[in-house]
């Protein structure tokens, strides 16, 4: 097992960072120091009519992220709190988590298209609403938009902010909201100053997850996004197609340290080591 | 126990429910498009006649060699996974010498973006090629040299890949297993002059069984679904799923619709046959007869 993570993980890694700063013209890569492809990050900056495309990518990526993060978190959070304090028996409880679950054993892919004859031109929700006569022309912004490409983030990953938040929730001790309640707490207080923190250790796993996925991923930005909507992973992919390895390469330790200083930001909330 | 209901916590998950299973509901169902229908309602009529276009062929692409390969490829993940998880777990249970960093490398490996270690891992076999290359060039095997084309494959890289993914999981499952592990019974055992071996097939691994069956069903859902580590780590022969979003740009019939639902089925009977085979030797763990 070491074996496989060692040559498929770490060397992988450290590949990544070598090749980061080789040169490379149009058909293959040089083995010579430079740091150019990491200025190429900044290309078109500064500059008034520059365009700043790289920077920019990354800028919209981040804001997706954030923007799913929130949705998840909120989403995430009031489905484990319904599974783990609303539902009467644990049977019901293992049922529903279940079934909150089984759509992470089918494919990404096929869950995206799947919004397709719903949220097109001539989907649905387009035919529903003109037929109702609440809009007279479909609206265009429901599919390849970047509203559909949050809707597939949320529909596809909300899962990973449940099982986390839900374990931690599961854990408390039911007594503890009695007794919040017997002390005159509201119900907004008793979640304020008891659910909260005593479940923060599963929110914070959960952002974890749902951060690094979205700021990696390219197939739902390439599929949800029609092919029109950047993203630094669909960058890294394109790069790779046209055998700009070290460019890519330059991109993908980049996309790392954002990442890395995202989770290094959550754990300093949370020690999650200790909570393990 | 104190449990309070709450209506609009009750909407909100009943939505929730329906905003998971609502789409792929209305791909299974538009997948029996009639003939004259297409991507979006309404529904022309009822038909298998999708079916029968996927079956022909979609285009260029050799959609029965993916599902073949995707299989196999499934299947062997799952099988390497099982065993190499079972026999961390067990490695687990003893002062592990790097234990602590082995389990950061692979709780790393699950949260790094996808898109990383497929470059990665396709960088290193590129490098490999080249430096294979030079290295039949530099002892003259220049037969071997003009067949040789690449180390990347469905067996090489992409199957390195699909562990990155579905070992981490594993291991996370085996060191739930066994942190609840009362190995009081291993020792009963020993006390019965039961040797190792014995021990290990009869009283472990009847006790850890159902959730090896988890671990199995995980490490082959994560492969058969699996796009993003793939994507730059295989040549030329793609997997399904990677076929599937292929298909995404170019087809234009409920044909895609079709695919995806044969796609979705098999995922399911995994997930069936798992719970079945976890659920049996569940039971079977608990009654006496096993003892």
């Amino acid at each position: 097992m070491a074996l496989v993570f060692v040559g498929f993980f770490v060397v992988p890694l450290l590949l990544i960072l070598m090749v980061s700063t080789w040169d490379y013209n149009e058909y293959e890569i040089l083995p010579a120091f430079t740091l150019a492809n990491y200025a190429a990050l900044f290309e078109g900056c500064g500059s008034p009519d520059g365009t700043c495309v790289t920077l920019l990518t990354y800028l919209s990526t981040i804001k997706f992220s954030l923007i799913v993060w929130f949705v998840t978190l909120v989403l995430g959070f009031a489905v484990a709190y319904y599974l783990a304090f609303c539902v009467q028996t644990l049977r019901w409880q293992i049922f529903l988590f279940v079934l909150c679950t089984v759509p992470f054993w089918t494919s990404n892919v096929i869950r995206m298209i799947a919004w397709i004859p719903l949220l097109g031109r001539n989907g649905l929700i387009n035919q529903t609403l003109v037929s109702l006569g609440l809009i007279d022309e479909p609206i265009e912004w429901l599919l390849f938009s970047e509203f559909s490409v949050v809707l597939a983030f949320v529909h596809l990953y909300t899962m990973f902010m449940i099982v986390p938040i839900f374990n931690s929730m599961a854990r408390i001790d039911k007594r503890l909201l009695e007794a919040a309640r017997d002390a005159g707490a509201t119900g907004w207080q008793t979640l304020r100053y008891v659910v909260i923190p005593l479940s923060k250790t599963g929110m914070v796993i959960g952002s974890i997850f749902v951060l690094t996925i979205v700021m990696g991923d390219f197939v739902t930005v390439g599929v949800m996004g029609g092919q029109q909507i950047a993203s630094v992973g669909k960058m890294i992919q394109v790069q790779t197609s046209y055998l700009q390895f070290p460019l890519a390469a330059a991109n993908a330790i980049a996309l790392l340290l954002i990442v890395l200083m995202m989770i290094w930001g959550l754990t300093r909330i949370v020690d999650i080591r200790k909570e393990l | 126990m104190s449990t309070h209901r709450n209506p609009w916590l009750t909407t909100v998950f009943v939505a929730f429910v329906l905003f998971l299973y609502g789409p792929m509901f209305v791909i299974v169902l538009l997948s029996f498009q009639g003939p004259t229908g297409g991507l979006t309602f309404p529904l022309t009529g009822l038909s298998l006649n999708w079916y029968a276009e996927l079956a022909r062929g979609l285009g260029v692409v050799d959609i029965g060699a993916a599902l073949r390969r995707s299989l196999a490829l499934g299947l062997v993940v799952m099988a390497i996974t099982v065993v190499f998880s079972l026999m961390a777990g067990l490695a687990y249970r003893k002062r592990l010498p790097f234990g602590n960093a082995l389990f950061y490398v692979a709780v790393a490996s699950l949260i790094m973006p996808s898109i990383i270690v497929s470059l990665g891992i396709g960088l290193e076999f590129r490098l490999l090629d080249t430096g294979l290359k030079w290295l039949l060039e530099a002892v003259g095997a220049q037969d071997w040299l003009a067949q040789y084309t690449t180390t990347m494959g469905l067996w090489t890289s992409a199957l390195g890949a699909h562990l990155t993914w579905t070992l981490p999981f594993g291991l996370l499952i085996m060191f739930a297993v066994f942190n609840r592990f009362d190995s009081s019974v291993e020792e009963a055992a020993a006390d019965l002059g039961a040797t190792r071996m014995q021990t290990f097939w009869y009283v472990l691994l009847p006790l850890v069984a159902p959730a090896l069956v988890g671990v199995g069903m995980f490490g082959f859902t994560l492969s058969w679904d699996e796009i993003a580590r793939t994507s730059q780590a295989i040549s030329d022969v793609n997997t399904l799923p990677l076929e599937l979003q292929g298909l995404t740009t170019t087809v234009t019939t409920p044909a895609i619709y079709a695919l995806a639902s044969v796609t979705m089925l098999v995922s399911f009977v995994v997930m069936g046959l798992s719970l079945w085979l976890g659920a049996k030797l569940a039971v079977r763990r608990r009654s006496p007869s096993a003892h």
